[in-house]
């Protein structure tokens, strides 16, 4: 982590916060049409059209276990630039809600807690602290990479 | 964007020099005392050793300098140069090629010894190299020719960093010159202008360099400059040595024909790039096209719907000029092999005549780019194991050199490149026990040509020893394969024993925008390239039950398997109650898919799929419909492969 304060976009996934890097975002979309490819992998199993460019749209939800209604109102899909594969590419993920940008200080974030956690802690970055909130910032690229390899099983951190 | 660096502008037009040396060096093998061709390298060598200095390249130019001689010797002598001297001279042109891409990984060693044979092999035979271009102002004195010259530099000139005096210090190294500059267009001195150049000259030259050497002295402007070049009486006895130069001539404008210019055809130098993003703009407008297309059909409106149309027709002209932009001719592709076949057939002491046809067929540059390395392998493979040797050949009564033939041709929407030898031809029976032990095909029964062949495209096959070594083909096989199919291409290979094989590459036009044909699927909808479509038909009886017991289709008597999309993709929505199939091909392999509707045809702008998909093999990318929405597009090579393991699971059953 470097020193300077850090630009996070909020968002919600079934009531839980997170956090992405708001360097990565590259536009927040109300929910659009999705196109399903059948035989892909279900977390990635979706492909939108951002302004003429195709796009894959990743359910984050899927990765952390968690059930997924269809979309309300509130559901956003954040276009994210990342890396997959070491080939740079956008990436859109659906939210159940975009709260809003916001600074962690550098302080705030700390490393991982190997322990205590419920998410499998290779998918975070780190932990922001806002207030009395706890706010997860998530690791993109590892999340990605692992939807990648479906056959990448849970391992013990150590 | 920032200015291209002068010296990559030089590299491109080295390299393309440097193709076209050796072109005309092979050419040459053929028929080694065309003057025409001496002379083509001549000046080929002259343009790299002159621009080579402008561009800081001394190496280079510096060795240029000595192959030219030798060439300037022979286009002087008229001489034929051996077959040794050209194997040097193609020496020459690889380690000039190392020079112009990484000057400092050339080794001066290799420099010095293509030098010293190139000399050894000099037909002048003569003074060394070096000394010939001392000598060459002194030719015997019957050869000289006085010209008057008369000549101005593009205004822009001095802007481009031409330095007149320079160009009139070579004009003078040519021979006896007088110069001398016509000042009546300088204006005054507050409208000069200092970087534009206004000045005229008019000089009278002895020379007994020939009449291109003064083309050669403005090389780099000769374009855009008047220049008038007037061949006149020799002056007696003694030099030229007007008192006055003669009654001004009639005013020098730009003739009619102005001076034949060495250029070959006006072209402009773009970059890949700046055209994938013009052909990504028009993709990007025959989507947004055929969102308007949709609307001005709903609509009431008969102008929406001229215009519409309108626009319609401008799009698909943009979008065929585009694609041409990128299309380039194959011969560029099959004259890099000229060199492969001569080395390698030499290494292998075998004797190999290469002929091509259709070198004109244009190609997108991407899928030329691609085929190199695919075409360089069937290649090797048919030189090395497909030709037998030359006792071999006279005993089977065939003339000892064999042909290989590179063809290419238009074929619809596709390009057929085939690349035939007239060697031995595959052992069948080799092929098929290699197969059986790989229990890649049954032991027993009829297998057509096309399936046998194709197993030597199947990965690890080609590593198999024993048919390499008897049958030929097999190294890196796989590789052409797969690199075909990304093309999405389709391979065909025939052979017929003693006489030789034939291996044909059927690849579409553009990567970039195919027809496509529109199918629904239960709610999804998923576009098939046209150009494998053969026909649609319904799906009848056959269809009705549910089980795959019956998974054929009678089409004309042949049977046809089908793969019924809708269990593919698991769609949940209600099947529609007369199901279509569309039967696909690739070679002769045919498959039909079910489809629930058959939408029409629809101008495909192809998307890659991102890495995130790069696990699904049934679709080779993606593409934008009218609407908006994403619909994917079906590989049908994978799918093809599909029908076959259904149709070989139903065959065992």
């Amino acid at each position: 982590m470097t020193d300077a304060p850090h630009e996070v976009l909020i968002l919600e996934l079934q009531g839980e916060i997170f956090a992405i890097d708001a360097q990565r975002v590259r536009e927040i979309l109300d929910v659009v049409p999705i196109t399903v490819v059948p035989g892909a992998r279900p977390f990635v199993d979706g492909l939108i059209n951002v302004r003429g460019k195709v796009v894959p749209l990743a359910d984050l939800r899927l990765k952390f276990g968690m059930p997924t209604p269809p979309p309300t109102i509130d559901t956003r899909i954040i276009v994210v630039e990342t890396v997959v594969d070491g080939e740079g590419s956008a990436v859109g993920l659906l939210a159940d809600r975009v709260r809003e940008v916001t600074e962690l200080a550098a302080a705030s974030i700390s490393e991982t807690p190997r322990i205590g956690l419920r998410w499998r802690s290779e998918f975070i970055a780190g932990i922001g602290k806002r207030g009395t909130d706890f706010i997860i910032l998530l690791d993109l690229e590892q999340i990605l990479a692992s939807a990648s390899d479906s056959r990448t099983a849970s391992q013990p951190v150590g | 964007m920032s200015p291209a660096d002068p010296a990559d502008t030089f590299r491109q037009e080295a390299q393309d020099l440097l193709i076209q040396l050796e072109d005309v060096l092979l050419d040459l093998e053929a028929t080694p005392s065309d003057a025409e061709l001496i002379a083509t390298a001549f000046r080929a060598l002259h343009t790299l050793k002159g621009s080579g200095a402008m561009f800081g390249f001394q190496d280079l130019a510096d060795f240029a300098h000595v192959v030219e001689n030798t060439f300037d010797c022979l286009r002087k002598t008229g001489a034929a140069p051996s077959h040794d001297l050209i194997a040097t001279s193609l020496g020459a042109k690889d380690f000039m090629r190392q020079l112009v891409l990484d000057p400092c990984a050339a080794n001066p060693e290799t420099g010095r010894a293509v030098l010293a044979e190139l000399q050894r092999l000099d037909p002048g035979a003569g003074p060394p190299p070096m000394a010939l271009a001392e000598a060459a102002p002194d030719a015997p004195a019957d050869a000289l020719a006085t010209y008057e010259i008369a000549f101005a530099l593009p205004a822009d000139c001095l802007l481009r960093g031409t330095n007149p005096l320079l160009l009139l210090d070579e004009l003078r190294d040519l021979g006896d010159c007088e110069i001398v500059a016509e000042t009546d267009a300088v204006p005054g001195i507050e409208a000069l202008d200092p970087e534009t150049s206004v000045l005229r000259w008019r000089a009278r030259l002895t020379t007994a360099q020939p009449r291109d050497a003064i083309d050669d002295v403005f090389m780099f402007v000769i374009d855009d400059m008047d220049l008038e070049v007037r061949r006149v009486a020799p002056p007696a006895a003694q030099p030229a040595r007007p008192a006055q130069p003669p009654a001004a001539p009639a005013r020098l404008r730009p003739a009619a024909q102005p001076v034949q210019s060495p250029t070959g055809p006006g072209g402009i130098r773009v970059s890949a790039e700046r055209i994938d993003s013009l052909m990504d703009r028009v993709g990007e407008l025959v989507i947004a096209q055929s969102r308007l297309r949709q609307i001005a059909q709903a609509s009431p409106d008969q102008t929406l719907r001229t215009i519409a149309e309108e626009i319609e027709r401008l799009a698909a002209e943009l979008r065929a000029s585009t694609m041409g932009i990128r299309m380039i001719p194959i011969g560029q592709l099959f004259g890099r092999f000229r060199r492969v076949v001569h080395d390698l057939a030499r290494d292998l002491g075998k004797s190999v005549q290469l002929v091509t046809s259709g070198e004109e067929t244009e190609l997108d540059k991407t899928v030329i780019e691609s085929l190199n390395d695919p075409m360089l392998h069937l290649i090797r493979n048919a030189i090395d194991h497909g030709f037998e040797d030359g006792d071999a050949r006279t005993a089977a009564g065939k003339p000892a050199a064999g042909v290989l033939t590179l063809s290419a041709r238009h074929a619809g929407a596709q390009v057929l490149i085939t690349i035939a030898d007239d060697g031995r031809g595959m052992d069948r029976a080799r092929i098929r026990a290699k197969a059986v032990e790989a229990g890649l095909l049954p032991e027993t029964g009829e297998i057509p040509d096309s399936e046998l062949f194709a197993v030597i495209f199947a990965p690890g096959f080609s590593t198999a020893s024993a048919v390499t070594a008897v049958s030929g083909r097999g190294v890196g096989m796989d590789v052409v394969k797969r690199t075909i199919d990304s093309l999405r291409g389709f391979i065909e290979v025939t052979s017929a024993e003693g006489a030789g094989s034939k291996v044909t590459l059927r690849l579409p036009l553009t990567l970039a925008i195919i027809d496509g044909l529109l199918v629904r699927v239960g709610t999804g909808r998923y576009v098939i390239p046209l150009s494998t479509v053969e026909e649609c038909v319904e799906l009848g009886d056959a269809g009705a039950s549910p089980s795959a017991a019956r998974s054929f289709l009678n089409i004309r008597d042949d049977l046809v398997p089908f793969l019924r999309l809708r269990e593919l993709f698991g769609a949940t929505a209600p099947p529609d109650p007369y199901q279509k199939v569309v039967i696909v091909a690739a070679g002769d392999r045919r498959v039909g898919l079910v489809v629930d509707q058959i939408v029409g045809d629809h101008q495909t702008v192809i998307k890659s799929l991102s890495r995130l998909h790069a696990d699904v093999p049934t679709f080779s990318g993606a593409t934008i419909l009218g609407d908006g929405t994403v619909a994917l597009i079906l590989d049908v090579v994978n799918l093809i492969a599909a029908g076959r393991a259904l149709e070989q699971r139903l065959k065992a059953s």
